[in-house]
């Protein structure tokens, strides 16, 4: 009886029904494939950090060897004279026997290897020691003749042997090392000589040449990238930002500002390459900027930036509700005073986010910085601005570009450091952004 | 023969309306939307210290005519107004006037709480403070609490002035709105449907408050409410797709209306 009631009142609100049943079904589908959907997103991320990671964060620890060196004034002041010309015009080559001779030393004190080893143990020395050396020499001429403790990059391979990178199998087959060279340097590290420690040179020294990849690190790209931001802020998010508000609150509706309307829409979706090749026809042929200057950089990433940062403002201000513009121009508000009191600091949460993401795309644009000549090979520091702006530069993205090109395997490793630090300057900004999100929220 | 009598009857009207205290006065206004006319040659005058009821059915245009009272419609950019609207005798669209000043002296409170998401006083402070109306941090106190005390409002808020705006009641909201406005001391004072989106309760409190106010200001009230309308309103005004079918007073209004339209919406037959 209860059997027979159950199926004449019981629909669709009873689960036994079929068409429920289906529905509950089509449900539970979409809800996984959603969630599959995340699941290959995080795990693509996570292979990417992983793959990144593993082979970049090697490249923040680099083996050194340490030295006392004997700044002889006998090689280095020939006059005695302490003149800096005269000091100058001894080359790296004066250099190098002092470090052979203090590593010769150095050898005999602990008793490792013998005189023969000697030419094999300056081998390990990354070929840039000499020119460290004599830039320190010609920095501060008063050290000549002093004993002074020197932490000298061990060469591109040594390194490699301690990261795994170059192992005793592969050293029988490579022409710039041997099992035997490796073996000494074990021994070198036993001694105390040769050491690993955190690579500060990463991000201050400046690239390096193709043989000398222990001594390339990010200091010219970092500025570069610095200068370039501070050029994109300050040039983008003024004109931006009044260009949207005057867009949004003051242009009269017509056939011209939609055609403007649009106009900004479609250079958002402008591959990036195009802007560079604008850059170099504008910037550089016609108006005469410098190649490779971070001014050119920031001036074409301005024009990158300016349409996300104009879209994403007028969408922040398009979220104020009406109600506080009529609220302002009802007491008597002009329709600046109500726009700049009350409908702005409503925007700026928006604003600001708007403006941080155009910079971090902008950041790790690549493209339209090797048609300006920012892939040029650069060992110079740019001055401070604004005279550095007009300075040849490289760029953090061009930088991993250029890492990547070259042949020698250390390169690998430099180039996934450099993707680590692009990686966490993004970071930085992307929670700055959130900070003054959160700094300039307010409800209504 | 016909000319003469309109003549003569215009000029009757017109002896009639210098008779009586106006305030405002709208004379052939008409407001088109684009191609849409939102209102017909309406003639209608806001009387000094009197609370003017605006009624009809939705879309007749009652609203239209309120916002046109202090040029509210110049933010609508494809509206267009017509006709002569005088304050105190002077043509507010002369250009001699500036909009702001106009807006200071005719006051406006809306339909829905607009509170801005600063504090109370801040709410109330803005508007004097725009117009500098207050002269030292101890004056704007003065000003301030006037304002939410002809508000009624200022027992509720006193110990919290610091707080959001935003976080009142919502028939505190509409005494706050009615607070930031009466704080540039305007001459009238426009609320457009100022209770319908607040409960009984509050409804009752801010009709008292207009009471109140009536005292001080001239008020024009936008209301869908026919009991609203005769409770605080002592002239009536109708309309009817964007025609002002007449205007009375409320008692008149409510009991014999001289138009069948007025009689049928009131009753409730349409609208």
């Amino acid at each position: 009886m209860t059997d027979m009631a159950f199926e004449t009142t019981g629909k669709a609100t009873m689960a036994g029904d079929a068409r429920t049943r289906k529905r509950h079904a089509a449900e539970r589908r979409f809800r996984l494939m959603g969630q599959l959907a995340v699941a290959i997103g995080v795990l693509a991320l996570l292979g990417l950090l992983a793959s990144i990671l593993s082979n970049g964060l090697s490249s923040f620890r680099q083996t050194y060897i340490t030295l006392e060196i004997y700044l002889d004034p006998g090689v280095l002041d020939k006059q005695g004279n302490r003149d800096p010309a005269d000091i100058a015009k001894v080359t790296t080559f004066g250099y190098a026997p002092l470090i052979k001779g203090s590593l010769v030393k150095v050898m005999q004190d602990r008793g490792v290897g013998g005189e023969a080893d000697a030419d094999m143990a300056v081998e390990l020395i990354s070929k840039e020691a000499p020119a460290i050396l004599r830039r320190y020499v010609l920095a501060d001429p008063s050290q000549i003749g002093e004993t002074v403790q020197f932490n000298l990059l061990a060469s591109g391979r040594i390194d490699g042997y301690y990261k795994g990178r170059v192992s005793m199998a592969s050293a029988e087959l490579d022409r710039n090392t041997s099992p035997e060279q490796l073996r000494f340097a074990d021994e070198l590290k036993e001694a105390g000589i040769l050491v690993t420690r955190f690579n500060w040179d990463f991000f201050t020294a400046p690239d390096a040449s193709d043989t000398r990849p222990e001594a390339a690190g990010l200091g010219v790209a970092i500025l570069g990238s610095a200068y370039m931001m501070l050029i994109v802020l300050v040039l983008s998010l003024p004109i931006g930002v009044a260009a949207s508000i005057y867009l949004e609150e003051f242009a009269p509706r017509n056939r011209f500002t939609d055609l403007i309307e649009v106009n900004i829409a479609n250079l958002a979706a402008v591959p990036s390459i195009v802007f560079g090749i604008l850059g170099l026809a504008v910037f550089i042929n016609i108006v005469g900027l410098p190649q490779s200057a971070p001014v050119v950089g920031g001036l074409v990433l301005t024009l990158m930036t300016l349409p996300t940062i104009i879209i994403a403002t007028r969408a922040a201000l398009k979220a104020v509700p009406p109600s506080i513009r009529d609220a302002a121009l009802g007491v008597g508000a002009s329709k600046m005073q109500s726009v700049f009191h009350h409908v702005l600091p409503l925007a700026m949460p928006g604003i600001l986010t708007g403006t941080i993401i155009g910079l971090a795309q902008a950041l790790g644009e690549t493209a339209p910085l090797l048609l300006i000549g920012m892939v040029a090979f650069v060992r110079d520091y740019p001055s401070a601005p604004p005279e550095g702006f007009f300075d040849p530069a490289s760029a953090l993205p061009v930088q991993v570009y250029n890492w990547t090109q070259r042949g020698d395997p250390a390169f690998v490793e430099r180039a996934s450091g450099a993707i680590i630090v692009l990686l966490v300057f993004l970071l930085v900004m992307n929670l700055v952004a959130v900070v003054l999100r959160r700094r300039f929220e307010r409800r209504w | 023969m016909n000319v003469l009598t309109e003549a003569a009857a215009e000029k009757a009207l017109v002896k009639k309306m210098n008779e009586i205290n106006y305030k405002m006065v709208g004379q052939d206004v008409s407001v088109y939307y684009g191609e849409k006319r939102a209102l017909f040659d309406v003639n209608l005058g806001v009387r000094d210290n009197t609370v003017t009821a605006l009624i009809g059915p939705s879309g007749c245009g009652k609203s239209t005519f309120l916002r046109c009272l202090n040029r509210m419609n110049d933010t609508i950019q494809s509206a267009k107004v017509t006709g002569r609207i005088t304050l105190d005798g002077q043509d507010i669209h002369d250009p001699s006037i500036d909009v702001v000043e106009l807006r200071a002296r005719v006051g406006m409170v809306f339909q829905k709480p607009n509170p801005f998401p600063k504090s109370i006083y801040e709410n109330v402070a803005y508007g004097p403070r725009i117009h500098g109306l207050a002269r030292s941090k101890p004056d704007m106190d003065q000003i301030v609490e006037s304002s939410l005390q002809k508000a009624g409002l200022w027992n509720e808020v006193k110990d919290r002035l610091n707080e959001a705006g935003t976080g009142l009641s919502g028939g505190q909201q509409q005494r706050l709105c009615i607070a930031r406005a009466v704080a540039v001391s305007p001459e009238v004072i426009l609320m457009d449907e100022p209770c319908s989106a607040l409960d009984p309760i509050a409804t009752a409190r801010v009709e008292e408050l207009i009471h109140e106010l009536r005292a001080n200001y001239s008020i024009v009230i936008v209301t869908h409410s026919m009991q609203q309308a005769a409770r605080v309103s002592q002239r009536t005004a109708m309309f009817h797709l964007g025609h002002l079918v007449e205007e009375d007073d409320t008692d008149k209004m409510f009991t014999n209306p001289n138009d069948q339209r007025t009689q049928d919406y009131i009753m409730g037959r349409f609208g």
